[in-house]
């Protein structure tokens, strides 16, 4: 099962820069997104949310609303108790320390008795148009108790605070850990240094281009079920909310994603809103739809990030890491979101010996209820977070240890000989070459010439500062049954099925999904390579449960690792088959058929038969071994994967400071990452530039901001700043790649490694920037006036590093 | 947004009859900033007033050492307009700046004088240059115009129908951007010429103002070292999520240098 490539790129195949398929479509405006299909009967669904960030729900008064014209009805959790729905599960139980299983409250649909978030859903209102529904929501009298805000982990970890929800009376989630306490302890005893380190990975909204939206549909004939939703996994919706939710089997609810104007995680989950679209057209006969505002996306989608790291690093007199302790909070918000529990634990605190040999780590993870909107996995998932600490954690260090901070990293690297590398905190890594990737960024980004640009912008009046990071990340998730261990709930692995049809056109449904990603392109390239047929005959079918056996969806960087395999896999089983029908076309032995090129040949002779000739010969049997073989030329195959993938690289940032106004500007920005083999190059950069662009905007201007009373400060574009054309530079991508051992297309993936190693990029670069000031750290984001803030107090501002 | 009347005037005597005849009604000139208040429903209007349809709004023209714009004139035709880049370029360069290209087309400077955000470009070029607001029913200096944060001298049923804006000898503009509204932080216009020098300052305030002390100072000698060592007093300036008041105090001072350099 393993893929051999040509010596030349041909044409369409692995390796070509293939314009994407999809972009004719969107660009022209024909993209068919969830808020553009128009069902007949249609009625239109508004919510009613909290404005209050936690208080009880005393009474709820609806009968003026449901009076108003065109109302068809008002729904509160009273309606969806006495439907005996379920409420939003939660898809990952994480078991902490002592093995003490996590507080899983309940997530209701509707708000029952109490609201923990400005923005938690409390009526759902649907009516004959928008508008109706939405003067009848105004309507809807609440009457509430204001009870205390939990805007953040202090205040809701502070002695004495009020509880969120009844079953986590402390606002504990979990709190748990990983590595050898033990061990690190013994480290740090031996240590000829220990350099401590706190930071605060910044909350950050996912703000997607499309909102969310959704049609709920019944055919009472069928009484088959239809959900369209702005997806990244429909086959994970049916199940979530099909099996937990609405009490729907498989058979009788079809969940579609058509076009999906990105996600970047927060389209992962299943919402509330889904459910209460797909049970409200059931229950009044009729489709009912709903799309967020913008402003509502803002207290309704899952936000990112938001954890308050301590860490400690013990290293010798050379500057190797001895030991690593880290302590984590993390924010969950006001319920769980369907992955949240296993960000800060599996997908973060996993990666914690990042690229590096650190021998003994220890780290702990406390998840925490506040009454904000819950938080989960966004584009990275975990994996910013700690690439963040380390690589800031890094740059420390070899400050204070008077290291060179590339010296100090490439003192610790682990070495390709070491592969597979067992970590001590549970992953073993497959393959890498960090020198590689350090070492072509560097030279790309001319580091050596750095002090040059310095002194030249010191003549301009600007502070130029370079960064430097050497992460790597886990993608591509996950085996099956190692999740399973540590808490998932669902299985990891992927699904496709592939339909070869008489004239040797191929239909490839999978279960993983595209919204942005470019999949339409990229997988018709892999599948026209391996079976050697033009890739405008190649037809990539995603988003819908009707079409597609199964599949677990897009998140993770795991489409091509997870999903690319599966096709690899479905595409051998095709091979195999046609390799029997040439063997009886041509009368030779099976063992003696080669396939390459899209022709079946007999070995070591000139007969051969095309692809197309074969598929002809599956559904038109004449001459066939029918005895033995079915007709047609159909596989399926599910792929689990055998590991995570590691990808890796070095990021290089430059900024400059305008030290009058405080203003960072990204100068330059060089790249070289190791994600395995490309399939497309140009897919493959601009996923990358597009998550660069996310953390140059997480290091410098994203920030989401909760007063005191829990209320949304950043909550709308006004307030909450996004990066824009102007606030990236021109980048520099490369790829440096060592294969992944373990899937047969040696690929990692490509969709995360952009936010996950720039953030710490551009933080060291604007701290180096700073340096004649003395500053050894800066918060994200690195906004105008906290720099400016910085330079006033001669650097003595902010959470410093300190021993 | 809920239900409003929709009435579109050809005339500002018929659209002024209109606003005094109903005083929940709100003339909308390119709606930037109402029509996102109606979407949000912050906003409830009996009727909305047009003001496209009327001619007498549109246009630029020179009269004497002025230039006079009239009220419905887009951002975009002030950035581009032959009589103004010549006149006055900094105020062109100014109105190239506001918004993004959508909004320059849609957005009026009728409509931004009379709406008076805090962090709106125009009110710190009206009161450098010493503009004249012209109104369906008198001539207002900038001066006694601008009132307070959304707060003008215009009486309820009056109509901004254009702005007169002496011709300066030289004029300069240079602002910091709201990372995330794209507002103006701090903005600082300054202008010198028959009527003096002056030095608007946007977005650091509740409402534009005319810094005295750096128009004294740049009245005895035109450089950007002679506003350098004037430090704002913050008191009284805005404190949000995106900068102090000290934070603004430092703006008006960086950013009236640079509007001196920009000025030549």
């Amino acid at each position: 099962m393993n893929v051999t490539l040509p010596s030349a790129v041909s044409s369409g195949g692995i390796g070509a820069r293939v314009r994407r398929k999809e972009d004719l479509r969107f660009l022209a405006g024909r993209g068919r997104y969830t808020d553009d299909l128009v069902r007949p009967g249609q009625l239109h669904g508004w919510v009613l949310r909290s404005p209050h960030a936690h208080a009880s729900i005393d009474a709820i008064n609806d009968a003026a609303a449901r009076a108003m014209p065109g109302v068809r009805a008002v729904y509160t959790a009273r309606d969806i108790e006495a439907a005996g729905l379920g409420g939003v599960p939660c898809g990952w139980q994480v078991t902490g320390k002592g093995g003490k299983v996590m507080a899983e409250p309940p997530h209701p649909v509707l708000a029952s008795g109490k609201v923990r978030h400005v923005g938690d859903p409390v009526a759902f209102i649907v009516a004959e148009t928008r508008a109706q529904a939405r003067d009848a929501a105004e309507a809807v009298e609440v009457s509430y108790g204001v009870l205390p805000a939990l805007p953040d982990i202090g205040s809701a970890i502070a002695p004495g605070a009020v509880a969120l929800h009844d079953g986590a009376p402390d606002n504990l989630c979990f709190d748990w850990e990983i590595g050898d306490q033990a061990a690190t302890d013994a480290a740090f005893a031996r240590a000829h240094k220990v350099v401590r380190f706190e930071t605060t990975n910044n909350r950050l909204v996912p703000n997607a281009m499309e909102p969310r939206a959704a049609i709920g549909e019944f055919d009472p004939d069928s009484g088959e079920y239809t959900l369209t939703t702005t997806s990244q996994n429909p086959h994970v919706i049916r199940l979530l909310m099909g099996a937990f939710v609405l009490k729907l089997s498989e058979h009788k609810l079809r969940v579609v994603a058509p076009d999906v104007g990105g996600g970047f995680g927060s389209k992962i989950y299943h919402y509330a809103e889904e459910a209460l679209v797909t049970w409200a057209a059931g229950q009044l006969r009729q489709p009912v739809r709903w799309t967020c505002e913008r402003s509502e996306s803002f207290v309704s989608d899952a936000h990112g990030r938001d954890h308050v790291t301590t860490a400690e690093l013990a290293l010798d007199a050379d500057g190797r890491f001895l030991g690593l302790r880290v302590q984590t909070l993390a924010n969950m918000g006001a319920y769980l979101s369907t992955f949240a529990p296993a960000v800060p634990t599996y997908l973060s605190a996993t990666l914690l010996a990042g690229c590096y040999t650190t021998p003994a780590i220890h780290g702990q993870v406390k998840a925490v209820f506040t009454s904000t909107v819950p938080v989960d996995a966004y584009r990275g998932a975990g994996r910013p977070e700690t690439t963040y600490l380390l690589e800031r954690l890094v740059d420390v260090a070899a400050r204070e240890m008077g290291m060179d901070r590339l010296e100090i990293r490439r003192r610790n690297f682990i070495q390709p000989s070491q592969f597979p590398y067992q970590t001590p905190v549970a992953l073993q890594y497959d393959s890498g070459d960090y020198e590689a990737t350090l070492r072509q960024a560097l030279d790309a980004a001319d580091y050596a010439g750095f002090e040059a640009r310095r002194a030249e912008a010191k003549a301009r009046g600007m502070l130029r500062g370079i960064g430097v990071s050497t992460y790597l990340e886990a993608c591509g998730i996950a085996p099956s049954k190692l999740v399973g261990q540590l808490g998932a709930r669902a299985g990891l692995y992927e699904v496709a099925n592939i339909r070869v049809h008489p004239t040797g056109s191929v239909s490839v449904f999978t279960g993983t999904h595209s919204h942005g990603q470019g999949h339409e392109t990229s997988f018709a390239q892999l599948v026209a390579e391996q079976l050697g047929v033009p890739i405008d005959m190649v037809e990539i079918v995603h988003g819908d449960t009707a079409k597609i056996p199964f599949g677990m969806g897009t998140y993770g960087s795991r489409s091509l690792a997870v999903g690319g395999a599966a096709m690899v896999k479905a595409m051998d089983k095709i091979i195999a088959k046609g390799r029997k029908i040439a063997a009886h076309l041509m009368e030779a032995s099976v063992e003696d058929i080669e396939f390459a090129d899209g022709r079946f040949r007999v070995a070591g002779t000139d007969r051969s038969k095309a692809f197309a000739e074969i598929s002809m010969a599956a559904y038109v049997p004449h001459d066939y071994p029918i005895e033995e073989l079915e007709p047609g030329l159909e596989e399926t195959a599910f792929y689990d994967p055998k590991n995570f993938t590691y990808p890796g690289g070095c990021h290089i940032c430059e900024v400059e400071i305008d030290p009058e106004t405080g203003g960072v500007e990204v100068v330059k920005f060089t790249a070289c990452d190791d994600v395995g083999r490309v399939i497309n190059p140009m897919i493959v950069e601009g996923q990358i530039q597009g998550g660069v662009a996310q953390g140059i905007g997480q290091a410098l201007i994203e920030n989401t901001v909760y007063d005191s009373e829990g209320q949304l400060l950043s909550a709308s574009f006004n307030d909450y700043a996004m990066p824009r054309a102007a606030t990236v530079p021109e980048f520099t991508v490369l790829t440096s790649t060592t294969l992944c051992t373990h899937n047969p297309l040696g690929v990692k993936g490509c969709g995360e490694v952009g936010a996950i190693g720039s953030p710490p990029a551009v933080m060291n670069a604007v701290v180096d920037a700073l340096r004649d000031y003395g500053v050894t750290h800066v918060e994200m984001p690195a906004t105008p006036v906290k720099i400016w803030s910085i330079i006033q107090q001669g650097g003595a501002a902010l959470p410093q590093a300190a021993e | 947004m809920y239900d409003f009347a929709y009435h579109k005037p050809s005339s500002v005597a018929d659209a002024v009859k209109l606003m005094a005849a109903d005083p929940e009604a709100r003339p909308v000139s390119g709606g930037m900033t109402l029509l996102p208040a109606l979407k949000h429903r912050l906003n409830k209007p009996t009727a909305l007033i047009d003001l496209s349809g009327i001619a007498e709004l549109r246009g630029v023209r020179r009269e004497g050492d002025a230039i006079v714009i009239g009220g419905m004139t887009t951002h975009y035709e002030v950035a581009t307009h032959p009589q103004i880049l010549a006149a006055i370029p900094a105020l062109a360069r100014m109105a190239a700046t506001i918004g993004d290209t959508q909004v320059r087309n849609r957005g009026t400077i009728g409509g931004s004088l009379a709406n008076n955000d805090p962090a709106a470009d125009y009110p710190a070029a009206a009161l450098a240059l010493r503009a004249t607001i012209l109104t369906d029913r008198r001539r207002i200096p900038a001066d006694e115009f601008f009132l307070g944060m959304f707060t003008t001298a215009l009486e309820a049923d009056e109509l901004v129908t254009g702005i007169s804006f002496p011709i300066p000898e030289k004029a300069g503009y240079a602002k910091l951007r709201n990372p995330a509204s794209r507002y103006s932080m701090t903005g600082v216009f300054v202008a010198k010429g028959p009527q003096g020098v002056g030095v608007g300052v946007n977005g650091a305030a509740p409402c534009a103002f005319r810094q005295n002390e750096m128009e004294a100072a740049l009245s005895a000698s035109w450089s950007a070292d002679a506003v350098a060592a004037i430090k704002q007093p913050p008191d009284d300036l805005n404190s949000d999520i995106h900068g102090s008041a000290a934070y603004r105090a430092n703006l008006v001072t960086v950013m009236a240098k640079r509007a001196v350099a920009d000025a030549g």
